[in-house]
């Protein structure tokens, strides 16, 4: 599908339908049995940015490395740090699987940042909701509603974003805890201290935990920054250059989640780390905890549905991104009740609901 | 419509002074920031309790009777207005702080909790609700939701929808709805990113929970004066290109600036036609380094003076200038209308000219505070309202200028909301599928269309009665405009 009009005719033929863009999240990009896949990735290119503005517009196919190579020749990059980049991932995937990266910490996730959409709803009809400027308070917010909706709502074709200057240089502190209680310690201080951290990773390991904690600036003023956060980690070791470098880009690529096992995305907040982890002894080998404690990204061998009791007990929901079809939503449902009425709206025939 | 059974009903939830049917009682209600518009309601109700929230919208909904949520009052779009033929629910009493947890960085408060009290709440633990609107020393939470308000510091901490973690909400048809967690993160919709800013559309929310960020360590706060609007424009294209992201850059005109003079002697350079406040706030290095850069871009631009907060008490100086601009300008003028709409930052010099070329065609005063970081334009339309004709000429200033906005691929609101104000302007920067799809949305909130009715959507109700004047509370100096 390269054009609108294909995609509005799709839609209005009456299959149940899953858009695709570059497939880096087969969990939710995979069409269950009886749907058909939508691939929008043609669909592909940047229409407007002006680095003045601190915003682009682009279509919905665009791949997140075109952006960013784009971005980067002005000073400028995409804060919610999207994931899954090098791997292919395209703008339209991450704003409808409604994933962001480890930098999100500082400024916010893709949410915080999309300004614009243009959709195919499930009437083939095409709605724009937002606009093109970084502040807009008019109608409904359409945006921030298709960030998560995983297709079901409509096939987006148009973004706007907001961006922001990229720090100079970047940092990294890590600190090794011997405790997974310490480590949640230390996590809450820097959480709640003045200062401005980039990204604020937690890595629990047998027993222990790392973590991960990065500062971006201006490079004279690094130094004295990192120090401060040694200072409330009790030390740890700084990470600079390449090496810094391929830490985040690591995180973010999930390459430490081993080819063919589930990846599933749990919010939570800091609080409930101890309690998740308990909870997946046994069941889930490899955790990462993003953000603050404000995402868990749980890695198993075994199907992601395996998850869903656990994430129950515990009032949590889960997102399975790599993994079989029609397991993508996992544990407690929030906001079923608005969810219907605004399925009804959009999607009353279940078109899209591959 | 059934408002007899209502009223019967609901003498039966509430006492006597909580339940008001006097004229006198009803006349704070009649209107809100937007001076111009005035209606009265059928009757006031005033919950204290979540239930009775609850309660009163299943009544609302059962007799078909309109009903419209108030906090302080403040909406600029006109927000709040009453429905003639409906009620008001003030929800001023359920203002408490339900629980605050430092650790988790989150406040649960309900929609009757003044911004600002949010802040002192959580300042003993070095934290801060980031969403700062002019008003917010009287303006409540529910509202800034209802509205997604801004303030001066949106460019890098974006709007209230950014810091509004989760939300249980009435339905107007009395589902009662629980949306978002305690994560910045979550899976499937963003439904409370929808409700926010739905301009009550949705209902009401009943409770809220914030996320709360560390306050900056240190803030460092430049004034600079210029001779030129056009000037100061620039400066601001340069900041902007230096890579910099200060939390606020602030600008206003002459007329603003002597309306600010003479109100509040914030004492800013003399015969400035532009006045630029710039904010850089974070870790001292940090701020430090930054500081040296900012000084640069400005010794390179055109101002002729160049200020910079010495302590705290001298930052709140400059910035009680700029905050308090909207009530200055309302000494120089019986009345005024608040714009909001936006332009990309890089035609601001452009709007600006034009909005000059108009005011002169219309032989109106416009006075002009504007967040320039945002591109975000507060035009404020000088008018006297006992001067027949004279509202009539400011609102058709103000719709042009709206029409610029649009033309120019902006926004016809940055921060107030659609409201009653700009309704007739929705179409205009949408198009027909668009509106559509929200009125469809809303009517599968809302079936009977009784939440916050005439809002947003254009010509779906009788134009209010006008007004003339401040707003009492105005006058009183307890609310500002922004």
């Amino acid at each position: 599908m390269t054009t609108i009009e294909d995609i509005r005719s799709a839609v209005r033929e009456g299959a149940r339908l899953l858009p695709r863009g570059g497939g880096t999240k087969p969990g939710l990009s995979t069409p269950t049995e009886g749907a058909a896949s939508l691939d929008v990735s043609g669909l592909a290119g940047v229409l407007e940015y002006d680095p003045g503005e601190f915003t682009f517009t682009a279509l919905a196919g665009t791949r997140l490395a075109e952006v960013q190579a784009l971005l980067r020749e002005h000073g400028q990059y995409l804060p919610f740090d999207p994931p899954l980049v090098e791997k292919g991932a395209t703008l339209g995937g991450t704003v409808a699987a409604g994933l962001s990266g480890p930098g999100r910490y500082r400024y916010g996730g893709v949410r915080d940042f999309i300004l614009g959409v243009r959709f195919v709803d499930g009437h083939g009809e095409v709605i724009r909701g937002g606009g093109k400027v970084v502040k807009n308070a008019a109608g409904f917010d359409f945006p921030k509603m298709m960030v998560g909706s995983l297709g079901q709502l409509g096939v987006l074709v148009e973004l706007t974003f907001k961006v922001f200057p990229q720090p100079p240089a970047y940092l990294t502190v890590s600190r090794r805890c011997p405790t997974l209680a310490e480590a949640v310690a230390s996590l809450y201080r820097l959480y709640t201290a003045r200062m401005d951290i980039d990204a604020l990773d937690l890595l629990p390991g047998d027993g222990t935990a790392t973590l991960q904690v990065r500062i971006g600036g201006l490079a004279a003023a690094l130094p004295a920054r990192a120090e401060r956060v040694r200072a409330l980690l009790g030390g740890g070791e700084i990470v600079q250059g390449t090496e810094e470098d391929a830490l985040w880009r690591d995180a973010r690529e999930f390459a430490w989640v081993p080819s063919g096992w589930a990846l599933v995305k749990v919010p939570l907040t800091p609080r409930r780390i101890v309690e998740l982890e308990s909870a997946l002894a046994g069941k889930a080998p490899l955790r990462r905890y993003s953000s603050g404690g404000n995402v868990a990204w749980v890695a198993l061998p075994e199907p992601p549905v395996t998850l869903h009791a656990p994430l129950m007990a515990l009032g949590l929901s889960g997102l399975a991104v790599f993994g079989p079809p029609g397991q993508a939503r996992l544990g407690v449902r929030l906001g079923e009740a608005f969810e219907r009425r605004v399925k009804r709206v959009f999607d009353p025939r279940h078109r899209l609901s591959g | 419509m059934n408002i007899d059974g209502l009223l019967a009903s609901l003498a039966q939830l509430y006492p006597p002074d909580r339940l008001l049917r006097q004229p006198g009682e009803l006349t704070p209600y009649e209107s809100d920031g937007l001076t111009a518009y005035r209606s009265r309601p059928v009757a006031v109700v005033i919950p204290e309790t979540q239930e009775e929230v609850m309660e009163t919208v299943r009544l609302c909904h059962k007799h078909a009777v309109p009903f419209v949520a108030r906090g302080s009052g403040t909406s600029l779009s006109g927000g709040s207005l009453p429905v003639k033929e409906g009620i008001v629910i003030a929800l001023n009493r359920l203002n408490h702080i339900l629980r605050l947890d430092p650790q988790e960085r989150i406040a649960v408060v309900e929609p009757g909790v003044i911004n600002l009290d949010v802040s002192k709440a959580a300042a003993p633990y070095g934290l801060y609700y980031a969403p700062d609107p002019a008003s917010q020393q009287v303006c409540t939470i529910g509202g800034n939701v209802a509205f997604n308000s801004g303030g001066a510091h949106c460019l890098k901490y974006g709007m209230t929808s950014n810091h509004i973690l989760a939300i249980k909400a009435v339905l107007p048809d009395g589902e009662v709805v629980h949306l978002g967690s305690e994560s910045t993160e979550g899976v499937g919709p963003d439904w409370v990113g929808l409700f926010v800013g739905s301009e009550g559309l949705f209902g009401i929310a009943l409770e809220i929970t914030l996320r709360l960020l560390p306050r900056p360590e240190t803030y460092r706060t430049v004034l600079a004066a210029y001779h030129s609007l056009e000037a100061a424009g620039h400066a601001v294209a340069s900041i902007v290109a230096s890579g910099l992201l200060p939390g606020a850059i602030e600008m206003m005109d002459r007329l603003a600036i002597q309306a600010v003079e003479a109100a509040v002697h914030p004492n800013y350079p003399e015969g400035a036609e532009a006045i630029l406040i710039v904010e850089l706030e974070g870790d001292a290095e940090q701020v430090e380094e930054e500081y040296k850069r900012l000084s640069q871009v400005i010794q390179n631009s055109a101002a002729y003076a160049v200020r910079v907060a010495q302590d705290e008490a001298d930052r709140q100086r400059i910035w009680k200038g700029r905050k308090s601009a909207f009530s200055a300008v309302g000494r120089l003028s019986p009345d005024f209308i608040v714009q909001d709409g936006v332009v990309p930052r890089s035609r601001l010099g452009e709007v600006l000219a034009e909005i000059e070329r108009l005011g002169a065609a219309y032989g109106i005063r416009v006075a002009n505070v504007f967040h320039a970081g945002d591109g975000n334009l507060h035009p404020l339309i000088l008018y006297n309202g006992r001067e027949p004709g004279a509202y009539e000429q400011a609102e058709a200033l103000a719709g042009e200028i709206l029409r610029i906005c649009i033309r120019l691929g902006g926004s016809i609101t940055g921060e107030h909301g659609v409201g009653i104000e700009k309704r007739d302007y929705l179409p205009e920067m949408f198009t027909e599928a668009d509106v559509e799809a929200m009125w469809r949305l809303r009517c599968a909130m809302d079936p009977a269309q009784i939440a916050n009715r005439g809002k947003m959507f254009p010509g779906s109700e009788a134009p209010a009665l006008r007004a003339i004047g401040l707003h009492p509370l105005e006058r009183a100096g307890v609310i500002s405009r922004e």
